[in-house]
């Protein structure tokens, strides 16, 4: 009996405690990086993008062994571009066992969830351009994009030199992404003596921009700085070309990027931006990479899906290069660090970070020909 | 005064589908004395169902408007008064206003799961050249969805007024009771209210998703708006939804070009607060009496 009763108490051990075992080791074969992103409203586009690049590099690093013998997991977690929402999903992911959290893109989003992350000691690749992120002092926030204060004044020589112009329209989005890119913008204008003649804010989602091109009509601007996500952009493209505004439109990241082409159609037509990356780019790993995405999604990107790979691969080598799973290492060795792509190709492109997690990385300014970007400038790292 | 032409025009058109939807809701009101909180879906769905027509079954994009077209009075005529309204008229009132509210979610959230969450682009359906207009520059397709709306509008009402079906549908609104013991056959008619607005839901689509892209989320700001234009214009008469619709569209182009952009969305819900102050039964309704 008493025999009895101690095979019985060990069974009952077993099946209580073996699938936990099970489960631990388990566990201890996988690597969670979560995707806080951008799913559903008005970012979907961006988050989208941004997953489904970080996923299919994600497939490459997994299906080659992995990071130090372990591989990578990516659950979706939808913030619904709702920074709130953002917030309390990023100490989900932490709680669910997050190693580095990948995302969010909308910057309104990043500077609020970012916090989170900060106070956890978990790394966080983002894919926001709004200059702020990287100048609240966290440690732990890295981009896979140069911020708009070194994008927008690549522009600067562009207006002031190649078109000559004397005033300018500013139309952005008025919101975290968009007021850090205005601000950077109307400085770098001030500077080069170009009058900006009509600064027209509008509402992240706005449907509707007959007011906002008639005014910057009425202004005699000679070009506009158009600086919206990318769902406004094509909105505002749209009703440029059916009010008949016919000056040069030029962006920073979003303007000619591919969702902005397809949503926008024949309007898109001649806009012109500067990118920090591209699809359209003649870079063979690019080109390679956006083949890839492709075949995988039918479909093709634009550069959020290029910032989800690089930063994909970027969580894999540096992980290498510490050599163990440890977040504050991780951070430690990201600053000051230049990953070449010669070394490390699945970074497409020679990336640099600075103590900020600011990046550094050669652009591209491109312009909207028949419906698709053309490359058509380089410019160097900064 | 090239840019005031150009913003009047501009928000005349829009406004004249946001007054489409918003004859959906005093329709709707008259027939079931509910309030359809569905009603910006059902101007959203409908683009959905021509991009399916138009991508997944490869049929010419007329063809497909036309699909679309019939598609959005069944579901959103027929069925909506078959599984929704009718089981709940005995207990009208709450009940089926909460259920409407539903109905919009569930729309809402079974375009974004099974379609998508990003914007759709929509086919324009008309020319986007531009004509001069006294120093403006005039959009074509401005002032042909303008027309096509206040054609449709009057059209309807020509129906109501002047045909024996509309004035039993008007009989039908005013007072069921009597109509029937008149011999209307008052199920018909509350049947052809809705699929009258399901039809309007549906040409207001058309129109606004090539500017507003056709997108999941479409429907939240066009019901808001197309509720405060018929509350603004007064809730039980078709002109009342068309003059708030109109009001509504060019009032929020002027306020965004000459005041304040900012603001611009607080405008319609000022206004509804003056209105409901001021005129609670809107600019053109009236205060007692039904007619529809």
């Amino acid at each position: 009996m008493r025999r009895q009763s101690l095979i019985a108490a060990a069974a009952l051990a077993a099946a209580t405690f073996g699938p936990a075992v099970g489960t631990v080791a388990q566990a201890q074969d996988k690597v969670l990086v979560p995707c806080v992103c951008e799913l559903s409203g008005a970012g979907a586009v961006s988050g989208s993008n941004y997953r489904d690049g970080a996923k299919l590099a994600l497939e490459e690093i997994n299906a080659a062994g992995g990071v130090l013998g372990k591989q990578l997991v990516m659950n979706d977690y939808d913030t619904q571009t709702d920074p709130q929402t953002s917030r309390a999903l990023v100490q989900k992911a932490i709680d669910d066992g997050a190693y580095v959290i990948f995302g969010t893109v909308y910057s309104g989003s990043t500077i609020v969830n970012m916090l989170v992350a900060k106070q956890n000691g978990v790394p966080q690749i983002t894919g926001s351009e709004a200059p702020k992120i990287t100048q609240l002092g966290n440690p732990y926030i890295f981009r896979t994009s140069s911020s708009a204060a070194k994008g927008v004044p690549a522009l600067t020589a562009y207006f002031k030199q190649t078109l000559g112009t004397k005033k300018i329209a500013v139309a952005w989005v008025n919101n975290e992404f968009g007021k850090g890119g205005h601000d950077v913008f109307v400085s770098q204008m001030k500077g080069a003596g170009i009058d900006v003649v009509a600064d027209v804010p509008s509402e992240q989602g706005q449907a509707d921009f007959a007011a906002d091109v008639s005014k910057i009509k009425e202004s005699g601007a000679e070009a506009v700085f158009v600086y919206l996500n990318e769902e406004e952009s094509a909105r505002f493209l749209k009703e440029a070309k059916k009010q008949g505004l016919t000056v040069p439109l030029v962006g920073e990241v979003t303007l000619t990027g591919q969702k902005v082409i397809d949503l926008a159609g024949g309007a898109a037509d001649g806009a012109y931006a500067h990118v920090g990356l591209t699809t359209g780019a003649d870079v063979p790993s690019i080109r390679e990479f956006a083949r890839k995405f492709q075949a995988k999604y039918g479909r093709d990107t634009d550069h959020n899906g290029i910032k989800g790979y690089i930063g994909m691969y970027a969580i894999k080598y540096v992980t290498e290069l510490v050599g163990s799973f440890d977040r504050e290492a991780f951070a430690k060795k990201m600053h000051g660090l230049t990953l070449d792509v010669a070394k490390y190709p699945g970074m497409l492109l020679t990336t640099s970070w600075d103590d900020t997690g600011e990046l550094s990385r050669e652009s591209f300014m491109t312009k909207v020909v028949d419906g698709k970007q053309k490359v058509v400038g380089l410019v160097p790292a900064n | 005064m090239a840019q005031f032409i150009q913003v009047l025009l501009s928000g005349l058109a829009t406004g004249s589908i946001y007054a489409m939807a918003a004859v959906g809701f005093t329709l709707i009101w008259q027939a079931a004395k509910t309030v359809n909180f569905a009603q910006g879906e059902f101007v959203m769905l409908p683009a959905f169902f021509v991009l399916i027509a138009h991508h997944a079954l490869h049929l010419p994009f007329w063809l497909s408007l036309a699909v679309g077209l019939a598609a959005a009075v069944f579901v959103l005529g027929y069925l909506f008064k078959r599984l929704i309204v009718e089981p709940m008229l005995p207990v009208t009132g709450l009940p089926l206003i909460i259920s409407t509210m539903a109905l919009a979610i569930v729309l809402k959230e079974s375009v974004k799961e099974f379609y998508g969450a990003e914007a759709q682009p929509f086919p324009e359906l008309f020319p986007q050249d531009t004509i001069p207009v006294l120093d403006a520059v005039v959009s074509v397709q401005d002032l042909l969805n303008l027309a096509v709306s206040l054609s449709v509008v009057t059209a309807l009402t020509l129906f109501l007024n002047r045909t024996r079906t509309g004035r039993c549908m008007q009989a039908t609104a005013q007072n069921p009771d009597v109509a029937e013991i008149l011999g209307v056959n008052t199920r018909r008619m509350v049947l052809y209210t809705f699929l009258i607005n399901a039809a309007l839901a549906a040409l207001a689509s058309f129109l606004i998703s090539p500017v507003y892209l056709a997108k999941f989320s479409n429907g939240e700001t066009l019901g808001l708006i197309a509720f405060i234009a018929a509350i603004v214009g007064g809730f039980n008469q078709i002109r009342g939804a068309l003059v708030g619709g109109l009001l509504i569209g060019v009032l929020d182009n002027l306020t965004a070009t000459y005041v304040t952009a900012e603001y611009r969305a607080a405008l319609p819900l000022v206004l509804l607060i003056l209105i409901i102050m001021v005129r609670p039964q809107g600019l053109v309704g009236t205060s007692e009496g039904r007619a529809v």
